[in-house]
């Protein structure tokens, strides 16, 4: 089993300052970078001998509004069986220029864990064989998980946070 | 025969015969087909018998879910996770709190952690009985999908005698149970371990050397392990094409470390061993159930953590601290810590991960569940091209689509 430490100093021998913001909660190696360097990176850990992340566990999405710049994050949470250690990488993007590689051609789970990250936040994945709507309907003209979309109606007055403790 | 007169339609043209025109048949598979199991539709393209190619239109039952579970404070969630593989809820109810107790820094005490083990088990065993007896009726076989309907029936007594509800059975609290095993939950589980192997081994003359069974199964709708890793696949869908990734063994969570079991593996991926496995999952989980209830620890059934756990009832009426705090945690005032943590369980299906981010409110800024259904199905029209439709619908019943995990 590897340390994260070992992981962490490897990557960043391999990509320098291309991989930063190393971080671990609650054990979980967590670190970000560009969405140039996330296909070789991800390529990288999977046929690299000494990595083996062979498993893409999930593709997710997260908006923060108020990061200008760096509106959106693109998760991508990765495990490699042979030496059993997960990895969590991070990619901000910015909301004026919405794009991102695609990771099908390394995954092919990746096909519908990005359609669902499109379909919730409209992140665009650059080179996807299909990429439309899974969970909501075509015709939908919104992105429903973004935060300008409160779940509850703003207009009702019977339903006020404090009252709720929220 | 020479007498009879043939009307002029019907005369055969002498002439050139019309050219034959080749044309693939469009065929919709559900949303509402009974083979489908669930509300999620496949549109294929088929040549005569065979499929050429599928694809498949989901999200008719989509509750949005991870938007919901935004507002929601972080026990109100648990029933939203009970609607998602709902033949094993127990299991999604359960990750669900060992996903916030990890990011709360709540240590469960083991006598929770044994009960919680034993309720998942037991919830795997109901699993993996109606996926492995409904690919009976797919192929023709009725009797034992009612043999261990029964059996389902007794581990749904027990979740009401453990959570009170059968189905979506919301069980446990955030830091341990809702309440302690009963005498009658024990005697019932017992029971259930004395009577429910004679049940399988039924279930297993009748399919397992079965000769029509393994005819329909076997190298049916098989995926290549390297495939499959490619495709996300988890639990006894990888497992049957001989991946030994099992989260239990890898990770383990609330316990498992404790408790001897073997991690049962296919050779092909096809649909013969999908059954396999998960048959053998059931004589394995049946073994962690007997290990768990055989060495029970003594001790709370709860967690430590007033701010958290909500106290006892007979507290709240008497002690001023519990009422407090109930109220609190009911109206949902208490704040979690920030933070980031993705918790995986091995659910019915595979790994079914918990991926919540905290900013330190009462509810998540936000929640994603990595479904395992979700992800492997994606992997079908490839698994079922070149196949029969019969054949497609056996990989399907063995794949064990859960709509409601599917769509979430």
């Amino acid at each position: 089993m590897l340390t994260n430490q070992e992981v962490a100093e490897g990557l960043l021998e391999k990509f320098g300052d291309q991989v930063f913001d190393f971080e671990e909660p609650y054990g979980l190696l967590t670190l970000s970078t560009t969405r140039e360097e996330i296909l070789p990176l991800m390529e990288f850990l999977r046929d690299h001998k000494n990595y083996q992340v062979i498993f893409l566990t999930d593709i997710t999405g997260i908006q923060y509004p108020e990061n200008t710049g760096k509106e959106y994050v693109v998760v991508y949470h990765m495990h490699s069986f042979v030496h059993n250690f997960r990895i969590r990488i991070k990619v901000a993007i910015p909301a004026a220029d919405i794009h991102i590689p695609t990771a099908t051609g390394l995954f092919a789970s990746a096909n519908w864990m990005e359609r669902e990250t499109y379909d919730f936040f409209g992140i665009l994945f650059d080179g996807h064989p299909n990429l439309k709507r899974i969970l909501n309907i075509e015709e939908m003209d919104y992105f429903p998980m973004r935060k300008e979309y409160p779940l509850e109606d703003a207009t009702r007055e019977d339903k006020i946070d404090a009252l709720f403790g929220r | 025969m020479a007498d009879i007169e043939l009307l002029p339609h019907n005369v055969p043209s002498q002439g050139e015969l019309p050219e034959l025109v080749e044309e693939l048949t469009t065929l919709n598979l559900g949303p509402t087909h009974p083979a489908t199991h669930g509300i999620f539709q496949n549109i294929l393209k088929m040549d005569g018998e065979k499929i050429v190619s599928g694809e498949q239109t989901i999200g008719y039952i989509h509750r949005a879910f991870e938007k919901i579970a935004e507002r929601r404070p972080f026990y109100q969630i648990t029933t939203l996770t009970d609607r998602m593989n709902y033949c094993s809820s127990p299991i999604n109810n359960l990750g669900w709190h060992m996903t916030v107790e990890k990011l709360l820094g709540v240590e469960v005490p083991k006598r929770a952690q044994y009960i919680r083990v034993l309720m998942m088990e037991l919830a795997r065993i109901t699993d993996h009985i109606i996926c492995n007896s409904i690919l009976g009726v797919d192929t023709g076989a009725f009797t034992g999908f009612l043999y261990v309907m029964q059996k389902r029936e007794e581990v749904y007594e027990i979740y009401e005698e453990v959570c009170g509800a059968r189905l979506t059975t919301n069980m446990g609290r955030l830091g341990g149970m809702e309440r302690d095993l009963s005498s009658t939950a024990i005697r019932k589980i017992k029971e259930f371990i004395k009577s429910f192997p004679p049940v399988l081994r039924e279930l297993e003359k009748l399919l397992n050397r079965n000769r029509i069974f393994m005819d329909r199964t076997i190298n049916v709708g098989p995926i290549s392990a390297e495939r499959a890793l490619s495709y996300g696949f988890t639990g006894p869908n990888l497992r049957a094409a001989g991946v030994d990734y099992d989260v239990r063994v890898m990770n383990p969570y609330s316990s498992y470390q404790d408790f001897e079991f073997d991690v049962p593996i296919g050779q092909n991926g096809d649909t013969y061993d999908r059954y396999m496995v998960r048959n053998e999952e059931m004589w394995q989980s049946l073994r962690i159930v007997e290990q768990a209830i055989n060495n029970l620890p003594e001790g709370p059934y709860y967690a430590d953590a007033p701010e958290y756990y909500l106290p006892p009832k007979n507290e709240v009426y008497r002690n001023m601290e519990a009422l407090i705090y109930h109220f609190k945690i009911v109206m949902g005032e208490i704040d979690a810590p920030a933070g980031e943590v993705y918790h995986a369980v091995e659910g019915g299906n595979g790994e079914l991960g918990f991926y919540l981010i905290s900013d330190g409110g009462r509810a998540p800024y936000r929640l994603h569940f990595r479904r395992p259904s979700f992800i492997y199905y994606q992997a079908y029209p490839e698994m079922c091209k070149g196949s029969s439709l019969s054949d497609a619908i056996l990989t399907m019943s063995s794949l064990n689509v859960i709509a409601g995990e599917l769509d979430a």
